[in-house]
């Protein structure tokens, strides 16, 4: 079992299928599906991931999806090194030294 | 009864949740032709300047300072003939509580959304507004709703994009994501039908006129200090509203000789629905991608009539590659000492260009920075760049192809402007006006919109009309 009653979890869920695309969009769009995540707590006694599950969002609606993680968070960062943009103001601070400082 | 929840089924009944939704009855202020009544609609259902100006102080909206960027001066001068070279300016709006200028939009539609009653608002947006609307949400105590186009259908979703999600969630909203593609606007029909709260539409005139203290401040604040109003102001455009907001702003402030510049990154190549191109991109406003489709139709927004009608106020429209932007947010903190999101720095990159072809005590000002942090910072924007295959180069900026390469200028003198042909845009903005309503004849009035909405004249539009074969 992955998640009890009341635990924080994230859901997944197919808004349109492929076939159900808006008309005019992109091929590539077209051929996959319209999906939507969003979190809550769950509803159900108990679930594992990929259950069908209902939850009560933050702000109190309740929706129905699959079960996709268990106390989502973000995992966004500052990137990695990019050496490219260290020549920015090392060569700006020079450009601007007055003739004859160092 | 139930109701027909069919992507079809919801958005016929899109006039009808809209009208409840955002609490305007547009028909109004229709003529039933081309034509509208914008400035009655602006009038009637938004707010004087000075009712803003206490609705926004109220929750720390506003007031932003304004910064003289001396270095990035003199380091323009460098690069301008002799005499050449206007003082730039930009103001912090990053200082709001949200941390961009989107805190002055959301202000004045939550503060509304309250005072009519709604239990809460939605806000469709993958960017600033979204965490703008939530907190001032939560300053009123309204329940808040963000619905995002987030990710591919990989399920990758761009740095800048989650992070607005994170700040939202800071905020106490819900935040639902979706993968790429229009649609997204079904998803938001159905959640204003379910929930009843209020669409803070970023187009709504609420919203517009949230805009016009910033271009007021900045008009006062430069006559204070410098006992005159700026030659030119930058603004980045996406859907208009900040250009429009502000160019108003400056209008009620009497600063009728300021040049208004739009400034956008150029994303000519990459379609903004394609799933497979959604993460070839490196920003996620501020772009042509929108600029150019909201330039030449503004009413494609989330309501029935825009109020962010930017061909009305712009005198010039410029373009630049996204390794400028990337390089201007770098050399900002680098030598002026301030650290911000790189979106707001697309009008920084044109106010460094057109500075050069300015005399040295002319002033041009850049109305706008952003908040930067995890994910909204030019190194998980470029880590992520190539991680989806871009290359980064350092060279000439010219030759970069958006969704393959994203080019550093050398130094510099290698940052160049595009100039777009605003008399090109506004004749899409008045094909796409006919062909809307598919008009064979307009009437006086549907002309003299026409002007006022494209800021042209009557014999533009008549050439224009007549091109189209269309009689008036």
């Amino acid at each position: 079992m992955d998640a009890r009653r009341g635990d924080w979890v994230r859901i997944h869920s197919v808004v349109l299928e492929p076939k159900k695309r808006a008309a005019g969009v992109p091929e590539d769009t077209q051929n996959v599906p319209l999906e939507m995540w969003d979190k809550g707590f769950l509803l159900d006694d108990s679930a594992n991931i990929g259950d069908k599950v209902k939850i009560e969002t933050y702000i109190g609606r309740i929706i129905e999806g699959d079960l996709v993680e268990v106390n989502p968070y973000y995992k966004h960062d500052f990137g990695k090194a990019v050496p490219e943009l260290l020549y920015i103001g090392r060569q700006a601070r020079e450009l601007l030294k007055e003739d004859g400082e160092q | 009864m139930t109701r027909d929840m069919s992507y079809e089924g919801v958005m016929s009944r899109r006039a009808e949740i809209m009208k409840k939704a955002v609490g305007i009855d547009y028909s109004e202020f229709e003529s039933g032709s081309i034509s509208f009544d914008y400035e009655r609609m602006m009038r009637e259902t938004g707010y004087s300047l000075q009712e803003i100006e206490e609705i926004q102080s109220r929750t720390g909206v506003g007031n932003t300072p304004i910064l003289e960027l001396r270095n990035l001066t003199k380091l323009a001068r460098k690069f301008a003939p002799m005499g050449k070279g206007a003082r730039i300016f930009i103001k912090d709006e990053a200082s709001n509580p949200s941390g961009s200028f989107k805190a002055r939009r959301a202000a004045t539609a939550c503060y509304h959304a309250k005072k009519l009653g709604y239990k809460g608002v939605i806000a469709a947006t993958s960017g600033n507004y979204g965490a703008a609307v939530a907190s001032q949400a939560a300053m009123y105590g309204l329940k808040c709703i963000i619905v995002q186009e987030c990710y591919d259908s990989r399920g990758v979703g761009q740095p800048e994009i989650i992070e607005k999600a994170r700040a939202c969630e800071a905020y106490g909203a819900e935040v639902v994501q979706l993968t790429v593609g229009p649609e997204l606007f079904y998803t938001f029909l159905i959640m204003l039908e379910e929930t009843g709260y209020f669409n803070a539409s970023l187009y709504s005139p609420f919203g517009i006129a949230g805009v016009e203290t910033l271009g007021y401040e900045i008009s006062m604040e430069f006559r204070e200090k410098e006992g005159r109003d700026p030659d030119v102001v930058v603004v980045t455009n996406a859907g208009g509203g900040n250009l429009t907001g502000t160019a108003r702003g400056l209008i009620k402030a009497g600063a009728i000789n300021t040049k208004i510049v739009g400034a956008s990154v150029s994303l000519q190549g990459l379609h903004m629905a394609s799933d497979t191109e959604f993460n070839k991109k490196s920003f996620t406003t501020g772009h042509t991608g929108f600029g150019i489709p909201f330039a030449t139709w503004p009413d494609r927004s989330d309501v029935p009539r825009s109020a962010a009608r930017p061909l009305r106020y712009i005198d010039r429209y410029v373009t630049m590659n996204q390794g400028s932007v990337f390089y201007m947010t770098e050399l900002l903190a680098q030598i002026e000492g301030l650290e911000r999101g790189p979106a707001g720095n697309t009008s920084l990159v044109a106010a460094f260009k057109l500075s050069q072809e300015m005399d040295e005590d002319q002033i041009i000002v850049v109305q706008e920075t952003e908040y930067t942090g995890a994910g909204k910072h030019i190194n998980p924007q470029l880590t992520f760049a190539r991680e989806n295959g871009i290359e980064i180069i350092i060279g000439e900026p010219k030759d970069e192809v958006p969704g393959k390469n994203i080019i550093l200028p050398r130094d510099p003198s290698y940052i160049t402007l595009t100039e777009l042909d605003l008399n090109k845009t506004r004749k899409s903005y008045i094909r796409n006006a006919v062909n809307n309503i598919k008009a064979t004849k307009v009437t006086k009035d549907d002309i003299d919109f026409l002007v006022k909405d494209t800021k042209s004249n009557i014999e533009f539009v008549k050439e224009v009309l007549d091109e189209l074969e269309i009689e008036y």
